[in-house]
């Protein structure tokens, strides 16, 4: 990250000098404080909302357990978990424990939340950095492609396929990759994060990670890496393409905001080619952004994630949310969005830092 | 332009679509008027969903008997038949007709909601604005999916008829759209609000809610169109989203392409694609009919988007995202349709 600094100093030229060097306190001191104490507030408030729309239809004993238990069974275990108590002295009772990491006991398995994110948590992690890794190796060179022939057919082409890349739900893009790669031509897995033999090595394996593809290489098969990967190429096709096509925009906007930049027209006067200019001048720039939109897209990838894995059977948080859901385990979903809502904040709050270690422009 | 147009073609060339239409060239107009097309489509097929549907969405068999399972698309059944034993071809069109209403009552919701507590914030200010700026970025960071599944366990708590599912599906989509027009609306007002005309409003002595009304609501609603067919798609991906993950509306209220989609999950695994190709094909040329409206609605409101008839110098400015939580003080909210989505 450190390396595309140098880049940002241009533009930060037009930003006057006073405010770089001002006062003793620092800048960046000053914007790490500020930025940690705004994830309070958004945590609070996404807590709140999730309990008291979860709570507004009832207990969630009932819910998961009210067809298999008798009313009597029901009131004991309601008052045994203290959900005959007011909802205000639950609300901050469950504040208190989020606060202090626990998010809750699954009715269904009796499992904590905080362990499912130990269990599932690497395996959508997993997933979502494979998608990652799709959209930047597709999108940044495509969105320089189009900014490059902009207005031209393969601009035109090039938008019209991030278009359809966003129209297209990831469920069904991860259905045909599925039919097409899986069942005709039968290149590639169906389903899971693993074939069973593969799995079995790996969870005999001492402190594992969890990230199967780690845990592949530490186990030092070849079959077993190569098992992993062909089992991760359609999920990540999937949720990848998605956030592609969003990259491929924002790449070719910036970049064809960074070619009219003065330094550009006085690299072009000095004969700098055009290939030249797009890959290096106008392009450095313009990631400042996207490394910012990168994490707007954790949200967008967490969503995405539990509708890839519910398609994939691949075993992450995701799978599990819609499990819980169909269970009727209301408190167990209600931990996981809740922890999802931190990890969210807590996402958005380390790629503002670095956006403002990179470019001194977002400070405060 | 010597002659005087007809006061007929007068107001016809300033009709909403029809402006733009003949305001774009090239390219654009291209986009548009595909996206116009495709956008038709999708509405008369939901509006004649009766004449047009061979079967009725829940219908399991005619006089010649049950319709079978999975029957491959051909003969009687265009399509095919579901894994429950429903013709495809008749849950698709019916499937557009919970589409539009889905799309009509959430962002009917939305707009009110979010307009008008982005009116009053933006116009009022104070600890009111801050405190919903707040609420609205964090809703906002949020994926939207996973607040649309809890809105919609809170709503239906999870069962569905049909105008309960539309609800359910309606408003789960609305709690996660009204931080967007809020932004938007909140944005233009305080932009607004600094204008002349607010002033003088204001020095006659009209009161509050007149001038919030009536002179600050009506150009603040500019944009609203545009960010209209934008969350209109997102509207549609979301319920397929809720649909897909079981959160649809039972096959015997309506037909709804999430849900087919989620049964065919284990049909493509036995390589039966025309259970999943064609639901989720609909969603697709909706959604890319939507968009592209949307789409070049926007970059033709944006002058430094606008594909000119002559050589384009102008360069649009240097894009930097706004951060997200810290976005409080933004003037301008660029509207990126593909910026955030479940």
């Amino acid at each position: 990250m450190s390396q595309s600094a140098p880049a940002v100093i241009n533009p930060a030229q037009s930003e006057p000098p006073t405010r770089r060097f001002r006062g003793i306190t620092n800048p960046l001191a000053r914007f790490l404080i500020v930025r940690f104490l705004l994830i309070f507030p958004t945590v609070f408030i996404l807590v709140t909302m999730v309990f008291l729309l979860m709570r507004s239809i009832g207990d969630p004993i009932t819910a998961a357990l009210g067809d298999r238990l008798t009313a009597a069974q029901l009131a004991e275990r309601i008052s045994a978990a203290g959900y005959d108590r007011p909802l205000v002295v639950q609300y901050f009772e469950y504040l208190g424990q989020v606060f202090t990491g626990n998010f809750g006991t699954a009715i269904t398995d009796g499992r904590p939340v905080s362990e499912l994110l130990v269990t599932y948590g690497s395996a959508t992690l997993e997933l979502a950095f494979y998608a990652v890794l799709v959209a930047l190796i597709v999108g940044i060179p495509l969105g320089m492609v189009a900014a490059y022939y902009r207005d031209k057919w393969p601009d035109a082409v090039l938008r019209v396929a991030a278009i359809l890349a966003y129209a297209t739900p990831v469920f069904f893009a991860g259905l045909l990759l599925k039919l097409v790669f899986a069942v005709w031509l039968k290149v590639l897995p169906v389903a899971g994060r693993a074939s069973t033999r593969t799995e079995l090595q790996l969870t005999s394996l001492d402190n594992k990670s969890g990230i199967y593809l780690i845990d592949a290489f530490r186990l030092g098969s070849p079959a077993a890496i190569g098992d992993v990967l062909s089992h991760a190429v359609l999920p990540g096709l999937a949720l990848g393409l998605l956030t592609a096509g969003i990259f491929l925009r924002l790449v070719r906007t910036n970049v064809i905001g960074s070619l009219s930049m003065d330094y550009v027209d006085a690299a072009r006067s000095r004969g700098v080619s055009e290939y030249r200019l797009v890959r290096k001048h106008a392009y450095k720039p313009a990631l400042i952004p996207i490394i910012t939109v990168i994490g707007l897209q954790i949200a967008l990838l967490l969503g995405g994630a539990v509708l890839t894995e519910t398609t994939f059977e691949w075993k992450g948080l995701g799978f599990k949310l819609v499990e819980y859901l169909g269970a009727r385990d209301f408190v167990a979903v209600q931990g996981i969005v809740v922890l999802l809502a931190v990890i969210v904040a807590l996402t958005n709050f380390i790629v503002d830092i670095i956006a403002a270690i990179i470019d001194p422009r977002v400070r405060y | 332009m010597t002659t005087t147009p007809s006061r007929f073609v007068a107001v016809w060339r300033k009709l909403p679509i029809v402006h733009q239409v003949r305001q774009s060239v090239g390219l654009q107009r291209g986009m548009l008027v595909a996206g116009l097309i495709l956008t038709g489509i999708f509405l008369l097929t939901a509006l004649f969903a009766p004449l047009l549907a061979p079967y009725g969405f829940s219908q399991l068999r005619d006089e010649e008997g049950s319709f079978g399972a999975q029957v491959p698309p051909g003969g009687q059944h265009i399509l095919g038949t579901t894994v429950g034993g429903y013709d495809v071809l008749s849950r698709v069109i019916w499937g557009s007709r919970t589409a539009l209403l889905v799309i009509v009552v959430a962002v009917a919701l939305s707009i009110f909601a979010g307009v008008l507590l982005g009116l009053v914030s933006g116009y009022l200010g104070s600890w009111i604005d801050r405190v919903l700026v707040v609420i609205s970025d964090a809703v906002y960071a949020f994926p939207t999916l996973l607040l649309a599944i809890v809105a919609a366990i809170a709503i239906s708590g999870g069962q569905s008829s049909f105008w309960g599912g539309v609800f359910a599906a309606a408003v789960s989509i609305t709690v996660v759209y009204i931080p967007q027009y809020f932004r938007v609306i909140r944005a233009e007002t305080v932009r607004i609000k600094s204008e002349a005309y607010v002033e003088s409003a204001k020095v006659i002595g009209s009161s509050t809610p007149r001038i919030m009304f009536r002179h600050v609501f009506r150009n603040a609603t500019r944009t609203l169109p545009l960010i209209f067919t934008l969350n209109s798609s997102e509207a549609i991906l979301t319920l397929a989203g809720l649909g897909f993950l079981g959160f649809g509306i039972e096959p015997s209220a309506a037909a709804e392409w999430g849900y087919d989609l989620n049964k065919s999950i284990s049909d493509v695994t036995s390589g039966i694609w025309w259970t999943s190709l064609f639901p989720g094909l609909a969603i697709v040329l909706v959604v890319l009919g939507i968009t592209l409206v949307g789409e070049s609605l926007n970059d033709l409101a944006d002058p430094r988007l606008r594909t000119r008839r002559r050589a384009d110098q102008s360069a649009p400015a240097l894009e930097t995202a706004p951060i997200s939580t810290l976005a409080l003080n933004d003037d301008i909210d660029s509207i990126d349709p593909l910026e955030a989505r479940s």
